[in-house]
């Protein structure tokens, strides 16, 4: 029932953690610093996945990523918001007009410990309300206990649901813990039709580090040379700084390639990113560090 | 950085994956089309800028002082050819001078002196090593044409953890060798080599200083610097005159050192060839010797591997340091089952190593040291090529000046190629494959040279199996080339004798009574 059809990898968490942190070392200045902030910011998915979270809110957010920053420094807009179902309508009435789409939390996230059916028809509900994109969670406790026919079944039905919809597929990295399983969950999501594969849902203790998503890149990478076919990544949650941000950029230029250097492949899910990265576009632009009150918030 | 071709389309006509859903509007790139682009993402150049000061001309460093610059030969910047400074070249005459001042040094001061007396001023040293680091790891990197990344992470730290490391002995030499009682040797003379200019000189003097022994070092030809700015260092931490002695120049005045009677032990870090005439001068003679000389190592990757940790560690087994490290696994042995997909990682991931100024901080792989070992590199690797072994280089660009090569391995080797047996000390790996763990250790072992291993797989019980067989003084179990100074690191057969590091690291340097 449970074994599986691809073999399974093993990864060793000493030179995985070692390589990971090779890509921080890299000193990214000038000119390719501020293209990769640039790029880093058309690549967000800026988050509010709060119970707190309302249209007014989420109004700000859409404008904030619609406009990042004054237009004198040439920012490009950011890739997609990313909401709870019920703020979907509010979202795309928000966005309208723009190129951010709009991604929603569904299956019943963050946890993902619902029926089957439930999962569905958030996600039915979802796309009817307009979502572009569909951020699903996996069910972390089958996987755990090696229900990985069910894991993979459920991220199929949900991908039929979607159809066309971009699906991207959440694993709670932090919650599997190994390295193993990461891999492992990663072979499985793209296997089962995943066009994204995601860390995290930023509601666990630990979210998206380097040496993990340096491993999905693996498996995408992996997954390329077997079929022809390119998967996304969406690390997310913990990210905070440009400088983070930027070792990523590197990792992904190192690990997979220029074919991936574009929202349609990589996205960051993050609510604070945005005002360091555009703090240091704006110092790289006149020299000089701005006040924090200069940038709006989202 | 180029938007990526647009991937998604209205078709679902390419469905390969395994799912009959997944991603069902994907379009599969055709098996022929299947490449990374990798590092198109140009990073601007980030040169390390902490400014060192170089004399135009160095004395050598005899009793506490630098003498007058005397008859002179020049270190160049292997990066650029540019010359760095002049050094003296010591004749015999001026190693009599330093062994003598080592000698009275030894006699009325240093030995002496109570081992916590001594671990004060090693602890001084390190302290102002770890204060200098950053000047001494842009001087290690311009002389000897290493990456400051390298030098900045690995050389340094390390250089000052071996002199905190046996300051921690000095006072308790007692108890190293339960039962018996440690004496320094006397005069220690010291020949290293231009791989690890500062780290060698740390492997060799901290420990015979430790141990009350007084030392006239030789740096090699090509990388005087950093052992002078040492000597500086030494003076700042106002280390007794002739303690250390440092007399730079080229083989005969490394010959002279050795076979000076007035020394009481040898140490040598170097060629195996040096290593054997050396060892040919001594025999007979009181003197104790050590060597840690060539090696040839094989790195082995088993199916059952990490594969992606595995090639992680392969790439540095090989490529660290442009391959100029004796203990660099310059042998890969992999398993056939997993051939395939190691090499086209390896492919992959050679591309992504960054050639050239070895002080810009994303550089990977620095100069050449000198242009006989770039020389030497070609004319192996020209070798390989012509006894048939299939070459795959990287299409990096080199500077124009400078001695670079870029990072290359062979597949198709077979196990009586030069490229299989010679050490060619350069970023140049020879890949061969084996079946079986039997046949693994054969020709891992098939070797003159023993100074290193390494083996790759998840089965805890293969590593100790493998271990106890390999004939290697070092064997790296899912990792390679670390070190640390607590640990012993020394070879077998053709590769030396004696251990450097951890206590065994002491007993070169004592005489156990």
């Amino acid at each position: 029932m449970n074994t599986l059809p691809f073999p399974r990898r093993s990864i060793d968490k000493v030179m995985a953690d070692e390589r990971a942190s090779a890509f921080t070392k890299r000193s990214i200045k000038a000119s390719s610093k501020l293209e990769g902030l640039k790029l880093a910011v058309s690549m967000m998915d800026l988050t509010t996945l709060e119970g707190k979270d309302t249209p007014g809110k989420v109004a700000h957010l859409c404008a904030k990523a619609i406009n990042p920053a004054p237009p004198e420094f040439e920012v490009p807009s950011c890739a997609a918001v990313c909401v709870y179902p019920n703020l979907v309508r509010a979202a795309k009435q928000f966005t309208k007009g723009s190129s951010v789409k709009v991604a929603a939390v569904a299956t019943a996230f963050p946890s993902g410990l619902m029926p089957l059916a439930v999962k569905l028809e958030d996600t039915r509900m979802a796309i009817e309300d307009g979502a572009d994109e569909i951020d699903m969670v996996i069910d972390r406790g089958a996987f755990l206990r090696g229900e990985y026919r069910q894991v993979f079944d459920e991220i199929a039905a949900v991908k039929t649901v979607c159809g066309d919809t971009h699906l991207k597929v959440i694993f709670e990295t932090g919650e599997l813990e190994t390295y193993d399983n990461v891999r492992l969950a990663s072979d499985l999501a793209i296997r089962a039709g995943a066009d994204f594969i995601k860390t995290s849902t930023g509601k666990a203790a630990v979210n998206a580090t380097l040496p993990v998503t340096l491993i999905m890149l693996e498996a995408i990478r992996d997954h390329f040379y077997e079929t022809g076919i390119r998967i996304g990544m969406k690390p997310a949650g913990g990210i905070k700084t440009a400088k983070e941000a930027l070792a990523y950029l590197v990792m992904l230029n190192e690990v997979l390639g220029a074919d991936w250097m574009t929202a349609d492949l990589f996205r960051f899910g993050a609510s604070t990113l945005a005002n360091d990265v555009l703090m240091q576009i704006a110092r790289l632009s006149d020299g000089r560090y701005q006040s924090s009150d200069y940038f709006s918030l989202p | 950085m180029k938007t990526a071709r647009a991937r998604r389309t209205k078709s679902s006509s390419a469905v390969v994956a395994a799912h009959p859903n997944a991603t069902a509007h994907a379009v599969a790139v055709p098996a022929s089309e299947r490449h990374l682009r990798l590092g198109e993402w140009a990073y601007a150049p980030a040169p390390e800028t902490t400014p060192v000061k170089i004399d135009s001309s160095y004395g050598l460093f005899i009793n506490g002082e630098f003498t007058k610059p005397g008859k002179a030969f020049e270190t160049i910047n292997p990066a650029n050819e540019k010359k760095l400074a002049e050094v003296t070249a010591a004749s015999a005459a001026d190693v009599d001078r330093a062994v003598k001042a080592a000698r009275k040094a030894q006699e009325t001061v240093w030995g002496k002196m109570p081992g916590r007396e001594r671990a004060k001023y090693l602890y001084r040293i390190a302290r102002i090593i770890q204060e200098q680091s950053r000047e001494l790891a842009v001087l290690e990197t311009m002389d000897g044409g290493k990456t400051i990344k390298e030098s900045r992470d690995i050389d340094l730290p390390l250089v000052a953890a071996h002199f905190f490391y046996y300051a921690g002995w000095a006072d308790k030499l007692d108890y190293a060798f339960p039962g018996r009682k440690a004496k320094p040797l006397g005069v220690a003379g010291q020949v290293i080599p231009w791989n690890f200019p500062l780290l060698m000189a740390a492997w060799k003097l901290a420990p015979a200083l430790a141990a009350g022994n007084t030392c006239v070092l030789k740096p090699a030809e090509t990388t005087p610097l950093t052992a002078l700015h040492l000597a500086r260092i030494f003076q700042l931490a106002e280390l007794p005159p002739g303690v250390v002695n440092i007399v730079t120049g080229a083989g005969e005045t490394g010959a002279a050192l050795v076979n000076h009677p007035g020394i009481d032990k040898v140490a040598f870090t170097g060629s195996t060839d040096v290593g054997k005439k050396i060892a040919a001068a001594l025999a007979g003679s009181k003197k104790k010797l050590t060597l840690e000389l060539g090696g040839k190592a094989a790195n082995i990757v088993f199916d059952d591997a990490p594969i992606e940790q595995a090639v992680e560690g392969i790439i540095a087994g090989i490529f660290f340091n442009q391959g100029h490290v004796c203990c660099a696994g310059s042998r890969l042995l992999v398993q056939e089952s997993v051939f395939p997909e190691v090499v086209r990682r390896l492919r992959d991931r050679i591309a992504m190593l960054r050639v050239g100024d070895p002080l810009d901080k994303n550089t990977d792989i620095g100069a050449i040291n000198s242009k006989p070992q770039l020389e030497k590199i070609k004319e192996l690797v020209a070798s390989g090529v012509k006894e048939g072994a299939e070459l795959v280089q990287s299409k990096c660009k080199l500077p124009k000046a400078g001695y670079f090569f870029p990072p290359s391995f062979f597949t198709g080797v077979s196990a009586a190629h030069r490229i299989a047996r010679e050490e060619i000390f350069g970023p140049v790996l020879s890949v061969m494959t084996f079946r079986t763990p039997e046949e693994a250790l054969e020709r891992a072992n098939n070797t003159p040279y023993g100074l290193s291993a390494g083996v790759w797989t998840d089965k805890g019980s293969k590593i100790f199996k493998m271990a106890s067989k390999l004939r290697a003084g070092v064997v790296w179990a899912n990792t390679y080339n670390k070190f640390d100074p607590t640990s012993p690191f020394g070879g077998y057969k053709e590769s030396g004798f004696g251990r450097e590091g951890g206590v065994h690291g002491l007993q070169p340097y004592v005489s156990l009574e």
